[in-house]
């Protein structure tokens, strides 16, 4: 079983490119478990045709002590399993202890099964606190991607996620896989990040490009792969799902300092 | 006292430097011809086990927590209500309301999901449970740790709360973490009372009307106190806060006089009530026969009757009579002595006037909270160098209140006083104690044991964290905090009381059992037969 954690700056895509990932590879016979780590619980939408879940939080609140996994684990496209964290509102007690306490559960009630080909922890924008490392702490996801893309701010917050892994590098076993661009068709993008990638000394595991389609596909509450099976944007979402099932570059990474960021932005995002 | 050098030294030997560096300016050995200084009211160095309590022990549990009238609810998980559960000993008697409820223990019992969605809610739910069934005059919340990591507005569910149920609800936002020890949480207390209560109900004026400030009635201190108070004819309008009511409190700013009797919990109120009110202050000292005596001169001078300074005097000849036979016999077998007093931010310097009446010198006294002004006197505070630990704990001013202040005395008369009494004036420990004492502050686990195998004191006065090591040791120890199981012990019947509890515990021959008897005699005896054939035993 290999568990997966997917990091990225807020409203990058982190979710979107998760679920359509996760699509391609339970189309390649993959047996998947997705964990939405985020207190909206909105991680698991397109693969459940809609927001259908009863997120671990909310059970555990009602329910008490007797839970049992069918009412939190949903099997959806693909026959992929769901599960969403769920959390407080926004402003009101403690998230970061919310995912603690749900992994816990989860893996009380045994969800982690031998069956499973990946686990794949959907968390949100950043490593602000040691609830939202959970997923990447000893005995979790060893394999981390970033999603990112070539604006500014989601460079720097790529950088500021990789911090984090390094800390947890250096005294566990996650290791950074890859660098997921999801493009949002700035100048000269794919040099960019390659070379950011390259410089925290990972890769540009692949370049998603900028389509309307996942768009559409999202109103309708579907991944591409499952609303237009057919079209050149589901080839990319399998072709990043290749990727990553054959994957062997994994690395601790080396933050950049801020100066150096800003330089490789001068050097690739102002063209001419 | 030349063995207090060895002492230090002793001490700091065990530590590695940058620790030794930090120590050693928490101790001295008084030299009367010298101005000292010490430093105190500092982080303890983590990994030092500090006798120390914390800012929530402060506020809910010296400063708030004996309001018999209000109900006391802890916003957290169980164990921090549950562990304060009347450990304090603080003692309370209800008024005509009838309303007295000390001794329950009352927490939102947070669990995991109150942390992760927020215990707000929960919180409010406690607060109507406690109005109906309890209907109490007032309510205090007090957040522990967890409330402030988490964020829940324990002061927005304070004010709907007094709006739904229209009493008046105080909330403290006096998490464990505040501060460098509980004295963060006796200024966060003082501030609210001030803020919020202090003055918010009026009452007719009365002659020679007082209020008991820092006093928390521990055993019963309070009742003996107030008794002899009102023998001589003065009227006790609040203590603040042993045996207090809510509305005495709120009438505090009608008496005359503020007596300060533990300065380091309640100095921020006393000052605060002088400006707005205009009210003075004065330290005062009700543990020992002396020191009681001197007080209650101080107060009969300040009000300058001559009917009560008359009955002050009486009412002193009559209640030191009654003692004096029994003090003078208890003297006789505790005489020469020697104590070791570890305890609060006054408790390590007010019992020393005792001690000495009963023959018994003070060679070590610390405090585990009090700040420089505590040890060195309040001269010193313009100099006190003000932390970032300090400045997190906030200081409010108060203004004059032109409706309600008005002077007591006439001015030039009250600064006339003041040059023989301790108005706004507490020396501090330091100037009371005999060249050659160790003075100690923040002590922790491995230096109470060097003081006491060092100088087997035959007494420790401190508290239920160290009591049981001590006496392990074959010390007696006293705790000052909860006095045990007794007290009074203040005023001259407490005098007596102590004296005969420190008598048996000192004197009680349990001390000699407590060598084991493998350590004293051999395990195995048996002698050498010169039988022939016969096997030798060993």
């Amino acid at each position: 079983m290999r568990q997966v954690a997917i990091y990225g700056k807020g409203g990058i895509g982190k979710s979107t490119t998760t679920q359509n990932l996760t699509a391609a590879m339970a189309e390649m016979g993959k047996k998947i478990m997705i964990v939405g780590c985020d207190p909206k619980a909105d991680s698991t939408r397109l693969i459940l045709n809609g927001l259908a879940q009863r997120t671990v939080l909310d059970t555990l609140r009602e329910e008490g002590e007797e839970i049992e996994l069918e009412e939190i684990l949903k099997p959806g496209y693909g026959d992929i399993k769901c599960v969403e964290s769920g959390g407080p509102e926004p402003g009101v007690g403690c998230a970061g202890r919310g995912i603690i306490t749900s992994i816990n559960m989860l893996e009380q009630l045994g969800a982690y099964t031998d069956d499973l080909d990946y686990v794949f922890y959907d968390v949100l924008g950043d490593v602000v606190c040691g609830g939202f490392a959970m997923p990447i702490r000893e005995g979790k996801a060893e394999e981390i991607y970033i999603v990112a893309s070539g604006e500014m701010m989601a460079m720097y917050a790529a950088n500021n996620i990789s911090k984090g892994i390094q800390k947890f590098a250096t005294t566990g076993g996650t290791r950074l896989g890859g660098i997921i661009c999801n493009s949002r068709k700035v100048d000269n993008e794919y040099e960019m990040l390659k070379a950011f990638a390259e410089e925290l000394g990972t890769q540009l595991i692949h370049f998603v490009p900028r389509d309307n389609v996942v768009q559409r596909a999202e109103i309708n509450k579907k991944t591409v792969i499952d609303y237009d099976p057919k079209d050149p944007q589901a080839d990319e979402y399998r072709t990043l799902a290749k990727a990553i099932d054959e994957n062997e570059m994994f690395v601790i990474p080396k933050p950049m300092t801020q100066d150096r960021l800003e330089e490789i932005l001068m050097e690739y995002g102002i063209l001419g | 006292m030349s063995g207090n050098k060895k002492v230090i030294d002793k001490i700091l030997d065990v530590y590695p430097a940058k620790v030794m560096k930090n120590r050693k300016e928490h101790m001295l050995l008084k030299d009367g011809g010298k101005i000292q200084e010490i430093a105190a009211n500092t982080r303890t160095i983590p990994g030092i086990i500090t006798n120390r309590g914390c800012c929530y022990a402060g506020c809910k549990g010296v400063v708030i927590g004996p309001i018999v009238d209000m109900v006391h609810i802890v916003h957290g998980p169980v164990g921090c209500s549950y562990y304060a559960w009347g450990t304090r000993r603080n003692k309370g008697k209800a008024r005509e309301n009838g309303k007295n409820f000390l001794n329950y223990c009352f927490t939102t019992d947070m669990q995991e999901s109150d942390i992760v969605f927020g215990g707000e809610k929960k919180l409010m739910a406690a607060i109507d449970e406690a109005v109906e069934i309890f209907n109490p005059r007032a309510i205090s919340i007090s957040a522990t740790c967890p409330v402030g990591l988490i964020g829940d507005d324990i002061h927005k569910v304070a004010k709907n709360a007094k709006e739904k149920h229209g009493i008046p609800v105080l909330s403290f936002s006096c998490e464990g973490y505040k501060g460098v020890s509980q004295s963060a949480g006796h200024h966060i207390a003082n501030n609210k009372l001030m803020q919020e209560v202090v003055g918010t109900m009026d009452a007719e004026k009365k002659t020679f009307s007082i209020n008991l400030l820092g006093e928390y009635n521990i055993g019963g201190d309070e009742w003996e106190i107030s008794r002899v108070l009102q023998k001589i004819g003065y009227n006790v309008v609040c203590t603040m806060t042993g045996n207090g009511s809510y509305d005495d409190i709120a009438k505090s700013h009608n008496a005359d006089l503020n007596l300060v009797q533990c300065h380091r919990s309640i100095n921020y109120i006393a000052d605060m009530i002088e400006t707005k009110y205009g009210l003075p202050w004065m330290k005062v000292n009700f543990i020992g026969v002396e020191n009681f005596t001197q007080s209650l001169r101080n107060m009969a001078k300040f009000f300058g009757d001559p009917e009560l300074l008359a009955r002050t005097e009486e009412v002193i000849a009559e209640e030191t009579s009654d003692i004096e036979e029994e003090m003078e016999t208890i003297r006789q077998k505790l005489e020469g002595k020697t104590a070791v007093l570890y305890v609060g931010g006054s408790r390590a310097h007010h019992y020393q006037g005792l001690l000495k009446e009963l023959g018994i010198s003070t060679v070590v006294a610390g405090y585990e909270f009090a700040h420089r002004d505590d040890y060195e006197g309040r001269d010193i505070i313009p100099y006190i160098k003000i932390d970032a630990d300090s400045r997190n704990i906030e200081e409010i001013k108060v203004e004059k209140d032109e409706k309600n202040y008005f002077l007591r005395i006439p001015e030039d008369r009250l600064e006339e006083l003041k040059k023989e009494l301790p108005f706004n004036q507490y020396e501090g420990l330091i100037k009371d104690m005999e060249d050659g004492s160790l003075v100690i502050d923040d002590l922790n686990h491995i230096e109470t044991e060097i003081i006491v195998k060092a100088l087997k004191p035959s007494i420790v006065g401190s508290g239920v964290k160290d009591k049981y090591i001590i006496q392990k040791m074959g010390v007696y120890s006293k705790q000052l905090h909860s006095y045990d199981y007794s007290g009074p012990y203040a005023g001259y019947k407490g005098a007596i009381n102590f004296a005969r509890d420190i008598a048996a515990g000192m004197l009680t021959p349990a001390w000699s059992y407590i060598t084991a008897p493998w350590r004293k005699e051999p395990l195995l005896t048996g002698k050498v037969s010169n039988m022939e054939g016969a096997e030798s035993a060993c």
